[in-house]
């Protein structure tokens, strides 16, 4: 038993975790919340998928099966992709790769986490009040008319807006002013550098579905008749406020997704990043070409050809720092030496679906091939590969990669590479399946459907259950590690940031002294040292 | 004397970073407030004759008055901070009192207005019904409601009186004149108007009740001594959110009540 104090051992009682200030801890509140509505998710899924495995209605009636997919959507989107990646991970590493002792606003950032309980709350109470049947984008006039909780599930997105919000200025101004002298914006690991995209995406973008949401709510509950078109309203109106925050928020989704891509490449090949810069500018460029494609949702909404046209031309646009993204991971691993550790294994699975879901949005981008794609299960393929693919299975790498920082504790490796394997099978058994349907024709959102298009529900659904599998795999050895684990040494994976100059877990103040001037991605003198089953900086030793 | 200098770092860090946190949330409030002059810009470049219609329901005296009253208050706000960067206190709390003081005849004015409103039934989507009013005008009729029909005068009037009918599924909600056939045709789906003003002073009333707490808790910490000149940072956040809401007034006010 180690006796070094940690931000785990600094204090205890269930109020030193409530009240708590420390953003490490306020991390783990978000993990533990944020792994609560994927377990929920998740179960809505499953229950989606069982439902599907016939042609008619064996488990549910088309108005639970509605309410189902719903409640899956928003609890997916809202609840668990948004907040994901930044709350959880970004919390706890922000403040340790810039040396600091905390985020720049302690108190608002508790706050964040308090918001995002009160507004998962609504978005419970929703569903006790009898659920919604809109689909997670509330589209109007039906959701006007529809005599389900709208109201309450778009007050709790409501509210989660607000945490995201705050969420997003904490590390803005963090980043800004927090950052020691010595460490300029490109001495910065790349993670922060895709937190801070994202965060600019969540300030600006955020208020607009604010806005959205509070006339839909007064559209219901007043009146108003701005979105309805029985009053004069516009409902086309409403699809475009909408999608202004939610393509943006797609990239809320996958920036910070690629910035743990960004720390696992190099890490585990051993070798310095190739083309820095590019990486950080693509995170940047995403998040400005985000802000201009939203209309590419409405290709078949009634908007005019000229739109069409600018906004098909400019999500193309995206797939170029994309690609640079990508192509500069693959040049990072040329040549390095590649160990396949679990949270590599996430990484390369990362680089296989995001290849798949990038392309097939093409498809979509494209205006004559997304008439005849869209509203199709084609289009739930391609945004599972790109949000679950891509998002999820980088989140997950990341959660291995730091879990020994975060806890102290190795999980087992060999139960890690074996859940990373039945992940990527049963991945890809779900939702490539639903590529075949979805350009076959099969539409999304319906409870029943002709028999021709059954054996692909049926692989599907039964990649679904081995998903499921490999994410009970994978609780079970994170939750065993956290009481029979192996010790974690300062640096297992022989990382180069500035988190695995810490104890692990770090201390409460996180730096015993503050961290001198170092190099990211700098792996001269980094050598494993069996002795203590982790990496040592020799160079630094030397110095 | 390292840790004085220490101690200073960290309280510039601390003024730098919530000052660069609250102009980001000011970009987030505009943001807000944008998704509505968005809706506004679309509404009124599709439907110019429903916005020169009602437009005229408004009490331009009583905008312009509520107008020069939020200009005031962020004159006494931006004084307040000053006296605060001077640790006048004496002088910091009569200010901030005064700007409270302008906020709540603001609200009493703009309350005056929906009151106006809601007793000729001139309100949003579903609630548009508006009072008829005999064609010589009944005892108790306000002034607003008798204002000329939009001149027929060509070289007064560019907008078309009557512009194509909006698109969507709206049922023919117009009324006949309330003057009788010789007046102005009465446009379709007035009520989006009514819509659009409700929901963009509503919001910015809200914000200006936010502001006026706001202010009142600067003013019990001020009657505290709890500000000095070199740590007055809250005054001066609180005084950039009340400009905020002033700005977005004075942008309010002209695309209201001022339409021709």
């Amino acid at each position: 038993m180690s006796t070094a104090e940690n931000y785990l051992t600094h204090s205890s009682g269930i109020r030193s975790w409530l009240l708590t200030r420390d953003h490490k801890r306020i991390g783990i509140l978000y993990l533990i919340s944020i792994m609560s509505s994927f377990f929920l998710g998740g179960i809505s899924a499953l229950l989606i998928r069982t439902e599907l495995l016939t042609p008619n209605h064996a488990l549910m009636s088309p108005e639970a099966y509605n309410k189902m997919f719903t409640l899956h959507g928003a609890v997916m989107i809202f609840l668990f992709v948004i907040p994901g990646v930044p709350a959880t991970l970004g919390n706890f590493f922000l403040p340790i790769m810039l040396g600091a002792k905390d985020v720049a606003f302690p108190r608002l950032n508790l706050a964040s986490w308090y918001l995002y309980v009160f507004g998962a709350l609504f978005a419970l109470a929703s569903i006790v009040m009898g659920g919604v049947d809109t689909g997670w984008t509330f589209y109007t006039p039906y959701s006007v008319i529809t005599n389900t909780s709208v109201v309450a599930l778009t007050a709790g997105a409501f509210i989660l807006g607000f945490s995201s919000i705050l969420t997003g200025i904490n590390f803005v101004v963090t980043i800004h002013k927090l950052r020691p002298d010595w460490m300029t914006w490109f001495k910065m690991p790349l993670f922060l550098w895709s937190l801070y995209a994202t965060a600019i995406i969540q300030i600006l973008a955020t208020p607009v579905l604010g806005i959205t949401l509070l006339l839909l709510i007064l559209e219901r509950t007043l009146g108003i008749g701005i979105f309805n078109p029985a009053l004069g309203g516009d409902p086309v109106l409403y699809q475009h406020f909408f999608w202004f925050y939610s393509h943006p928020a797609v990239y809320i989704m996958i920036l910070p997704a690629m910035g743990i891509m960004s720390e696992l490449v190099s890490t585990f090949s051993h070798r310095t990043i190739f083309g820095y810069r590019f990486i950080a500018y693509s995170s940047i460029a995403i998040a400005v070409i985000s802000f201009l494609v939203w209309g590419h949702h409405m290709f078949v909404s009634g908007q005019s050809n000229l739109a069409d046209l600018i906004f098909s031309f400019l999500t193309f646009l995206v797939a170029i720092p994309s690609g640079i993204k990508v192509f500069n991971w693959l040049a990072t691993m040329y040549k390095g030496s590649i160990t396949l550790e679990a949270p590599m294994l996430y990484a390369l699975s990362f680089l296989f679906l995001f290849g798949i879901g990038g392309l097939t949005g093409l498809f979509l981008g494209a205006l004559s091939t997304d008439v005849h794609l869209h509203d199709t299960y084609f289009v739930v393929a391609h945004f599972h590969y790109v949000m679950f693919g891509g998002t999820v299975i980088a989140f997950l790498g990341g959660l291995h990669y730091w879990w020994p920082k975060m806890f102290g504790r190795m999980y087992s490796e060999k139960w890690a590479r074996i859940a990373a394997v039945v992940i990527f099978i049963g991945f890809n058994l779900t939702f490539f399946a639903q590529f075949i349907m979805g350009s076959k024709g099969m539409p999304r959102r319906y409870a029943s459907y002709p028999a021709r298009f059954q054996p692909y529900h049926d692989v599907s659904t039964i990649g679904s259950y081995v998903l499921s599998i490999g994410f009970v795999i994978m609780a079970v050895y994170l939750i065993h590690s956290l009481f029979r684990g192996r010790r974690a040494p300062a640096n297992p994976w022989g990382g180069t940031t500035l988190e695995w100059k810490c104890g692990s877990p770090p201390p409460h103040d996180n730096f015993a002294e503050t961290p001198g001037p170092c190099e990211p991605y700098d792996f001269r003198g980094i050598v494993y040292d069996p002795a203590i089953g982790g990496y040592v900086d020799t160079a630094r030793a030397r110095s | 004397m390292a840790v004085t200098e220490a101690e200073v770092r960290e309280r510039r860090e601390g003024y730098e970073s919530s000052r660069l946190g609250m102009w980001i949330f000011l970009a987030t409030e505009i943001l807000l407030f944008g998704g509505l002059f968005c809706a506004y810009a679309v509404y009124r470049s599709n439907h110019p004759e429903i916005f020169v219609y009602a437009h005229r329901f408004l009490s331009k005296t009583l905008g312009g008055i509520n107008t020069i009253v939020l200009i005031c208050s962020s004159f006494t706000m931006a004084w307040a901070v000053r006296a605060a960067q001077l640790g006048e206190r004496r002088r910091l709390v009569a200010l901030l009192a005064i700007t409270i003081f302008c906020g709540l005849c603001f609200l009493g004015i703009k309350g005056i207005e929906y009151q106006q409103k809601w007793r000729h039934g001139l309100l949003w989507g579903e609630r548009y019904h508006p009072v008829e009013h005999e064609k010589n005008g009944a005892a108790g009729t306000p002034a607003a409601i008798q204002m000329p029909p939009v001149s027929s005068d060509p070289n007064r009037s560019f907008l078309p009186l009557a512009a194509e009918g909006p698109r969507g599924l709206a049922p023919e909600s117009s009324k006949p004149a309330p003057g009788g056939a010789d007046a102005e045709p009465v446009p379709k789906n007035v009520q989006t108007f009514f819509g659009i003003y409700f929901a963009m002073t509503g919001l910015h009333a809200v914000h200006v009740i936010a502001g006026m707490i706001l202010i009142g808790v600067m003013l019990v910490r001020a009657i505290r001594r709890e500000f000095s000149p070199t740590d007055f940072t809250p005054v001066d956040n609180v005084g950039l959110y009340w400009h905020l809401v002033d700005v977005i007034w004075i942008y309010l006010f002209p695309f209201l009540y001022l339409i021709r």
